[in-house]
């Protein structure tokens, strides 16, 4: 369990390169600066990717929690 | 002017070279950097607005490929059973089936239902991905009169056609520009 609180959720479930990338992309575009998104992914390139993404783009990567073969991302908006 | 920038030149039009071009331009756009598709030669097919719907995988020449069913059959009773001896049996389909007339056409549905199961996004699916994301598609000049295709044979929402030299500039004005071939 996690111990922050989603403003929204994406679930990737299912998907693979480079889609969970460009939906987290999409996704935190349409919340406010400081608001967080919680991103399911079961692709375990996710993994790597989307920290990438975060460090890249400036965006807070709070907390990763991996359980049940599910991969899940708790990314901040950049203000 | 952009400070960095990545064009990626997409030569081949097999089904497996369409998707890395396009998988890299989608994600480098998405982490901020501007990013653009060159396509020449045979990658026009994969902005070709027919072609781009029926690009296909060559088994014959193409040793790499595994014999590789989808997931989706393997769990098929019977069939699935077959398929699995198959894989065990031939760790890829011998070269010279590529031969038989309808081995590509085949190997390239079962790559499709493959790609499917897996969750990986389609040709026409990761070309929208890329406008969504501002990557600039760019057909070369050339190559369009060379295979006789005219702009209205392509797809919608591209760059207007370039030659080498436009596009070399359009390159190496930014600070850092990347070029990668495929």
């Amino acid at each position: 369990m996690a111990s922050v609180t989603a403003d929204k959720t994406l679930d990737t479930s299912g998907l693979n390169c480079p889609l969970p990338v460009l939906k987290t992309k999409k996704a935190l575009e349409e919340l406010q600066a400081g608001q967080v998104l919680e991103v399911i992914s079961t692709d375990p390139g996710s993994k790597a990717d989307i920290p990438a993404f975060c460090q890249r783009t400036g965006h807070e990567l709070i907390e990763t929690v991996e359980e049940g073969g599910k991969y899940i991302f708790y990314i901040r908006k950049k203000g | 002017m952009a400070s960095e920038r990545l064009a990626i030149i997409a030569s081949k039009g097999t089904l497996d070279m369409a998707l890395p071009p396009l998988i890299l331009a989608s994600t480098a756009a998405s982490l901020g950097i501007e990013s653009a598709v060159f396509f020449t030669f045979y990658g026009l097919n994969i902005i070709h607005k027919e072609k781009m719907k029926k690009l296909k995988i060559a088994p014959l020449g193409n040793p790499a490929m595994p014999m590789a069913f989808p997931p989706s059959v393997k769990k098929t009773p019977v069939v699935g059973q077959i398929a699995g001896i198959m894989e065990a049996v031939f760790p890829g389909p011998p070269q010279i089936m590529g031969m038989i007339p309808g081995m590509t056409d085949f190997m390239t549905a079962m790559m499709n239902k493959t790609m499917k199961d897996h969750g990986i996004a389609s040709v026409p699916e990761l070309i929208e991905l890329c406008k969504e994301a501002g990557v600039k598609l760019i057909p070369c000049q050339m190559t369009m009169e060379f295979f006789g295709y005219k702009l209205e044979d392509l797809i919608d929402g591209l760059e207007p056609p370039a030659g080498a030299a436009t596009f070399i500039q359009y390159v190496l004005e930014a600070e850092k520009p990347m070029i990668i071939f495929v």
